[in-house]
């Protein structure tokens, strides 16, 4: 009696667990035939021929500069936010000043905004300073959006820093930059990283920011890009799947290497709303 | 350097960029919703005119429902994703793995996910009509072109990208509750079943209450999703909040009116967390 309750609380894990993975496999397996094979065959049957041109056509044929600028913009953001939160937390927890308890509830309630109720002024306000149709507009507002939860992941971390550590230090007549780069920084890389990793995810993802404030070709990331260039491609399944696989491949392998990285990021981010 | 110079150097370069980008906007916008404005041209005041179109405007509040149907599906889909973390944190071999092929999903961007999901459901070559066929269904719904279903539709995507979000947080909150507990419940003679329902869930009842409210709010922001899949489409049967905000802005250049639907959803949303943060939040902390 005990064994087939748990085979049958175990086959429904499994079956959520195929729900989950199923329509990316399909995904896959139709990335790699050409629309007579994936009407007429059976969705699942493995590709006659593995058709890997279907990526070469797509990435020549732009998805390549979409890629690039994901890559470049994320990384940038990725870079400015880090520096700039761990400066921030350094600030409010390791420094003694009137006003740090009121500048952190700010960030906290930055978690809670939604980013639509703030689209048409800053839409303005770039277009006012040249920032629209120009990536720099991009980062600085993935950097602004994404600081509030990279704050909360590094807070935790920050807190529980020992104080002796600064004592040490101030001793030793480091100066505080000194500190903040050659000490501080340096003990909190396991937390950078999970920020590092939540980060790179939101940004790699993002839409809205970039489908609003960029109409060049030559600025697009991927989000956006593959959102218009499906539309040239809407009748090739191949080339679609190829270009959805290319989109969310980088994601896939970050998180097969760093996956504990991953769920500690995405925990922490539920904080976040 | 001085002490507060220094402090001013490490804390500005974020506290500017939020101020400027995040909470000036916020401002400006409701502000902007004072305007009649076509975004490029002179704004012109005319006072809360725009607010009082928004609250008689019928489209807004078809949009309000709909997103509010989201919230509502969203919660009632957390129950699903309890009973799984329940069975999931059960000493089951291989939960680690499931956990994060459950999480795969939540890592890939709304608009691949959208763009999947368009094919899943297309009428003739996607595999759910393909499958409804093959077990006899004559005629499967157009599932995206239907209005009475598409919001349906919509929505497994969204319990699709989400699930492993939800599991993993309560996995994580009922591994946190000490084994001597459970192990005194059992003592005591309690079943699974009660070990589960009486002892377990009274104790991550925090945690269940913080992702009431990530579920709620989080679905009246929806847009990314939506936007890609049907566009709000069709003949608005899928528009939510942010979506028809989006397209008064962007599609119509009604920059004033679209500012002040933008700040409704921003009051909007406050209320709604306000209202369920008070009626979810257990009175009593417990500790263990």
């Amino acid at each position: 009696m005990k064994r087939i309750g748990y085979f049958f609380l175990y086959f429904s894990l499994l079956v959520v667990a195929l729900f989950q993975i199923v329509p990316l496999l399909w995904l896959f397996i139709f990335s790699l035939k050409d629309n007579r094979e994936i009407f007429a065959g059976s969705p699942f049957a493995l590709p006659s021929e593995f058709r890997w041109e279907n990526y070469l056509k797509v990435w020549d044929g732009g998805i390549g500069v979409y890629f690039f600028n994901s890559v470049w913009i994320t990384t940038l953001a990725i870079v400015l936010t880090v520096l700039f939160a761990s400066m921030a937390t350094f600030a409010i927890t390791r420094m003694r000043w009137k006003l740090s308890g009121a500048v952190l509830s700010l960030f906290i309630i930055g978690l809670m905004i939604p980013i639509h109720s703030a689209l048409i002024p800053l839409y303005s306000m770039f277009l006012s300073v040249n920032l629209i149709d120009n990536p720099l507009g991009v980062v600085i507002t993935y950097t602004a959006y994404n600081l509030p939860i990279t704050m909360m992941i590094l807070l935790g971390f920050y807190y529980t820093l020992p104080k002796e550590i600064e004592e040490a230090a101030v001793i030793d007549g480091c100066s505080v930059n000194r500190m903040f780069f050659q000490v501080i920084l340096p003990m909190t890389t396991p937390v950078m990283a999970t920020t590092v990793v939540i980060n790179m995810i939101y940004n790699w993802n993002e839409f809205v920011f970039v489908n609003t404030f960029i109409s060049s070709e030559k600025y697009k990331t991927l989000t956006v890009g593959i959102q218009n260039f499906i539309g040239q491609y809407m009748t090739d399944w191949g080339a679609i799947g190829a270009t959805l696989i290319i989109s969310v491949l980088p994601i896939i392998i970050a998180f097969i290497f760093f996956s504990n990285k991953v769920v500690e990021g995405i925990s922490a981010s539920a904080v976040k709303g | 350097m001085s002490n507060k110079l220094l402090i001013a150097l490490y804390i500005s370069p974020a506290l500017l960029l939020v101020l400027v980008l995040v909470f000036i906007p916020l401002i400006l916008s409701g502000y902007y919703g004072l305007m009649e404005w076509d975004g490029i041209g002179d704004k012109t005041f005319i006072g809360l005119e725009n607010y009082i179109n928004g609250l008689q405007d019928m489209k807004f509040w078809s949009s309000a429902y709909h997103s509010f149907l989201l919230a509502i599906f969203s919660t009632l889909s957390l129950g699903i994703y309890l009973t799984i973390s329940f069975i999931l944190a059960s000493k089951i071999k291989g939960s680690d793995l499931l956990r994060k092929i459950y999480l795969i999903p939540m890592l890939l961007s709304s608009v691949a996910i959208a763009q999947l999901w368009i094919k899943v459901y297309n009428p003739s070559n996607g595999i759910l009509n393909v499958f409804l066929k093959q077990i006899g269904v004559e005629n499967p719904p157009a599932w995206l072109a239907d209005p009475s279903l598409v919001l349906f539709a919509i929505f497994i995507p969204i319990l699709w990208q989400y699930a492993g979000f939800y599991i993993l947080i309560y996995y994580a909150a009922l591994k946190n509750i000490p084994e001597s507990l459970i192990e005194a419940a059992r003592i005591d003679g309690a079943s699974a079943f009660q070990i589960a329902t009486k002892i377990k869930l009274p104790l991550i009842k925090e945690v269940v209450s913080v992702t009431v409210v990530l579920a709620i709010v989080g679905s009246l922001k929806y847009f990314d999703l939506i936007y890609v899949m049907t566009s709000g489409g069709p003949n608005g049967a899928s528009e939510v909040m942010a979506s028809y905000m989006y397209k008064l802005a962007f599609s119509s250049y009604n920059f004033g009116y679209g500012s002040a639907i933008g700040f409704l959803l921003l009051i909007i949303t406050l209320i709604v967390t306000f209202i369920v943060r008070k009626l979810t939040t257990p009175k009593e902390r417990i500790e263990y």
